[in-house]
């Protein structure tokens, strides 16, 4: 331990007394040589885990967004999924746009909507055979919207038809040199696909909720996007948060992922009352993340990556791991714990860590 | 539109359903359509269900109509003399059976109090909202509903009466109950469902308090001299079957005293007791590992050339055997045969069974626990009667559980016991006030507490106790069957690992987690320890890193790759030398480095 306190408690004046506790209680919270950090953040996680209840808490009818919590929640994240449940983001805003309209206006923009969303009636004029859209008109005027960008945007997406506009009424046809071999099912899969065609907001937020805390307004979204979300104006990108772990490595970087790993998996924990140091998920999210990308914990992540083929056959797919390494020649260097014991040998860990040499 | 279904196949559709409904209703009712039929209507799906099929379970309402029952007080007074029958009243409707979709469309009153106009059916008894199971217990409707279950399914572990022709059967292992006795606070359907002649218990004084500290966490005091008035004292009847089969090659068993000359044979002790016949009779004592029939089979393999020289026959012992740790008596022999023509002997043995400390018993309330002591008499608190309880349960036991039914039994076993009267806990027919008020009249607290006295100093106890009379189940949990323990014993031929299991005398696994708690102590020599039950010394060339051949005769080692004498001795676990086994066998060619 050096002398000086670190950072931001560089410039703290403290008494020698003061000073020796500090030194006394650093000692004491310290692993020492041959701890067994990895097991004990194991279980240090996995036993309160066990306690937790395994059915995720319901919330129906509220303007609340369901989210994936507890047990499948930490499941989720340490095998690390890479589209999780249910994608959410928590975006704050910057100064000016810290009220209750600007955040409503953020939240409408940030909305995906989609054509079907913004129709009051589509359906198929079979006697005509073209498909007959009529847009909601107080809807346009809320999203800012015009029937024209719409037209546009259809004719840009779909291929092969005509579109005509009569009393805000978006009518398709089929174009004439289509007309010859097509049937009515064709006209269904235009229309599944014209409903379906992206209008207005940023892909993949399906619902963006507004809400209040300590004089901050935040948008809750369901959906997550972070690179579009951070070109936004008026939101506040030092702050944004993205529950998409590996959304967060790629936009952000491993450093940020390594820290929502640490966020998403402390708080889904302290919701369900589980009270674990942070050293351990510290340790996990380290592990996770060490390499530059995201692993999982288990058989395609880091217990797949073991270097002892006898360590990766002890825990899963053992033909699998057996054969290879028969195939490859491998060495096993028996130098970690789990090879130790099936040969039945001291494990290097603890008191097993000591080795002792003999002087000639 | 809503959708007709009978028997779940769409037949039709209708417009006005309600209607229709109350017109098959009624005309199922005036013998046009089958009275097993049920109609359920549901309005969320807006469908119709019409049930004909069989395997649906109904059960029997009273049918309401215009606000009164159809039952009328007269014919019950007509039931009662038996001019009118079960039948009759179905076959007028006055009573009929819904089913479980049909349910949802009635609206039930419980009882005649409660009877409004909008109600369809009247329940023909409050205690038919239970099951059979529930309804044995005492007062249910006082505990809470969870602790019903739990009585209920503790009734059937209970030893007792299981049926009357216990003597005729071999059943494998049965459990009998003594001095078995019907409750005292019985409820109407003990009589009805033959719990009555067919008991699981004993009525028992029960005393609420703790007793220096011997009944925490749910264990029970038991008075000794109860225990040997025969206090839960059961019989433990097993029934051994053997059989003399017939092997290829025209060798058979054979069930006589074994020669002293077939392999395996034990001690001559062990068949002193065995008849001509080879076959124990009835009412000899026998303990663990004697022989109840004798009995040689042919040898599995053929055997060794000198061994038959020698002189030793080649047929092996294969003895039925009393189980490990049992002492008892032989209650009957069977001598029959089976199908194929086979003699077929079967043994019963009966073992009376004494309740002991870590015996397990339970009340009708799902308050179970196991004796922590067993106290003389003498040491038993008393009351000014001088009557002491035959158990102590520890009051911890009723707050969090809130089994108000059991407090009420046992005030109402007392007063029974003094009245010399059964009483009736039915569910919703208790009355505690009633009971209160009797109990009073008999000249005790109208609470059934009581002043007691220390058996032990003599000294009045300050608080006073609930002291009465309940009805308590043994349950066939008995330490006897479950007592186990091992420092040194049998390994698996496999694996040379401890075997599994109380009846191989085996150990207790150290699993996967237990292993993590010791690595995480960092205990790295401890651990070894805990996993080198199966140690072996291996012999490894140190060039080729393959098993050495070990040449006993010659006295000496050598690789049988490369004939060389470079062999070290290598200590590793048994296991990981059988995984290297299987490997070759998989023709993969695990090497081992030797360091120097």
């Amino acid at each position: 331990m050096t002398e000086q306190l670190p950072g931001p408690y560089e410039k703290i004046d403290l008494k020698k007394k003061d000073k020796d506790m500090l030194k006394k209680r650093y000692k004491q919270i310290k692993y020492e040589v041959g701890e067994a950090v990895g097991v004990i953040a194991a279980q240090s996680i996995s036993e309160p885990a066990t306690q937790t209840t395994l059915r995720a808490y319901h919330s129906e009818g509220r303007t609340q967004l369901v989210t994936t919590k507890g047990l499948p929640r930490l499941i989720e994240l340490f095998d690390a999924r890479k589209i999780p449940k249910t994608p959410t983001m928590e975006i704050y805003l910057d100064k000016e746009h810290n009220n209750k309209e600007d955040a409503r206006k953020i939240a409408a923009k940030i909305k995906e909507t989609k054509l079907k969303h913004i129709l009051k009636e589509d359906s198929i004029d079979l006697i005509n055979l073209r498909i007959e859209l009529v847009p909601d008109s107080t809807l346009l005027q809320n999203l800012d919207i015009t029937t024209e960008s719409i037209i546009t945007l259809i004719k840009k997406s779909i291929k092969h038809i005509n579109i005509s506009c009569e009393n805000e009424v978006i009518m398709i046809e089929i174009a004439q040199d289509k007309k010859p071999d097509f049937t009515i099912s064709d006209l269904q899969s235009i229309r599944v696909r014209a409903r379906n065609l992206f209008t207005k907001g940023i892909k993949g937020i399906e619902q963006a909720i507004v809400e209040c805390e300590n004089n901050q307004w935040i948008i809750k979204t369901l959906g997550s996007n972070l690179k579009r979300v951070l070109k936004m104006p008026g939101i506040d990108a030092s702050r944004i948060t993205s529950n998409n772990i590996f959304e967060v490595a790629k936009v952000l970087g491993i450093e940020a992922a390594r820290n929502a790993i640490i966020k998403e998996t402390i708080t889904t924990m302290r919701e369900q009352g589980v009270d674990t140091d942070v050293r351990h998920l510290l340790l996990v999210a380290d592990a996770m993340t060490n390499d530059g990308t995201i692993q999982a914990i288990g058989r395609y992540g880091l217990a797949g990556q073991k270097s002892s083929v006898l360590s990766r056959a002890n825990f899963e797919e053992t033909v699998k791991h057996l054969t290879n390494a028969a195939s490859g020649g491998e060495i096993d260097p028996l130098e970690s714990v789990i090879e130790n014991i099936i040969i039945g040998n001291i494990a290097p860990i603890g008191t097993g860590m000591i080795k002792l040499k003999v002087k000639d | 539109m809503t959708e007709i279904y009978l028997d779940g196949i769409y037949t039709g559709k209708c417009d006005n359903a309600e209607e229709l409904v109350q017109s098959l209703k009624e005309k199922r009712r005036n013998n046009v359509l089958p009275a097993q039929m049920n109609i359920a209507y549901h309005e969320d799906k807006n469908e119709i269900q019409l049930n004909l099929d069989g395997g649906r379970v109904r059960r029997p309402l009273i049918v309401i109509e215009n606000g009164t029952p159809k039952l009328t007080d007269e014919m019950v007074k007509d039931i009662k003399e038996g001019k009118l029958t079960w039948s009759d009243i179905i076959d007028r409707h006055i009573i009929e059976y819904l089913d479980a979709e049909e349910e949802e469309n009635a609206y039930v009153a419980i009882s005649k109090e409660s009877l409004t106009k909008e109600h369809t059916h009247l329940e023909i008894d409050p205690v038919l909202i239970l099951g059979v199971a529930a309804s044995l217990l005492a007062y249910p409707e006082k505990d809470r509903g969870d602790r019903l279950n739990y009585g209920s399914r503790m009734i059937v572990q209970s030893t007792g009466i299981y049926l009357h022709n216990y003597l005729l059967r071999d059943d494998t292992t049965s459990h009998l109950l003594i001095h078995s006795q019907r409750p005292i606070t019985s409820s109407q359907t003990t009589n009805a469902t033959g719990l009555a002649t067919h008991p699981t218990g004993q009525n028992l004084i029960i005393a609420i308090m703790p007793y220096y500290s011997y009944n925490i966490e749910d264990s029970i005091v038991i008075n000794k001299s109860s225990l040997e008035r025969g206090l839960g004292r059961s019989l433990f009847i097993r029934t051994y079957i053997t059989e003399s089969r017939r092997y290829w090659g025209g060798q058979e068993d054979e069930i006589g005293i074994p020669d002293p000359e077939v392999r395996g044979y034990k001690s001559e002790e062990k068949y002193s007791m065995l008849e001509e016949d080879g076959i124990i009779p009835p009412e000899t004592k026998v303990k663990d590992t004697d022989v109840l029939v004798g009995k040689t089979s042919p040898l599995r393999f053929l055997g060794i050339q000198k061994e038959i020289r020698m002189g030793i026959k080649d047929r092996r012992e294969n003895s039925l055997t009393v189980t490990k740790g049992e002492e008892c008596i032989v209650e009957k022999v069977i001598l029959t045969s089976t199908k194929d023509g086979n003699t077929l002997v079967k043994v019963s043995v009966r073992e009376p069974k004494i309740p002991e400390i870590g015996d397990k018993f339970a009340s009708r309330h799902g308050q179970k626990g196991v004796i922590g002591l067993i106290v003389p008499e003498e040491d038993m608190p008393f009351t000014k009667d001088g009557i002491t309880p035959d158990i102590i349960i520890n009051p911890h036991a009723i707050p969090s559980r809130m089994t108000v039914g059991q407090l009420l039994e046992i005030v109402a076993g007392k007063k029974g016991s003094l009245e010399g009267k059964e009483q009736d806990s039915t569910a919703f027919k208790g009355n505690a006030d009633e009971i209160r008020h009797e109990l009073k009249k008999l000249g005790f607290r109208d609470d059934g507490k009581e002043r007691l006295y220390n058996g032990i100093t003599g000294e009045i106890i300050d608080a006073p106790i609930l002291i009465g009379m309940g009805y308590y189940q043994r349950l066939y949990h008995m330490v006897s069957h479950k007592i186990h323990s091992r420092s040194r014993g049998p390994v698996a031929l496999l694996t040379k690992q401890p075997t599994e299991g109380r009846s191989k005398e085996g150990g207790l696994r150290f699993g996967e987690m237990e292993k993590d708690c010791i690595i995480a102590h960092g205990a790295a020599v401890v651990l070894k320890e805990r996993f080198s039950s199966d140690k072996t010394q291996i012999p490894i060339c140190k060039e080729c890193g393959i098993t050495a051949i070990q040449d006993k005769i010659k006295n000496k080692m050598y690789c049988p790759l490369c004939k060389g004498s470079k062999i070290v001795n290598v200590d590793m676990s048994y296991a990981f030398k059988l995984l290297l086994d299987e490997l070759r066998s998989m023709l993969i060619y695990p090497q081992i480095v030797t360091e120097d």
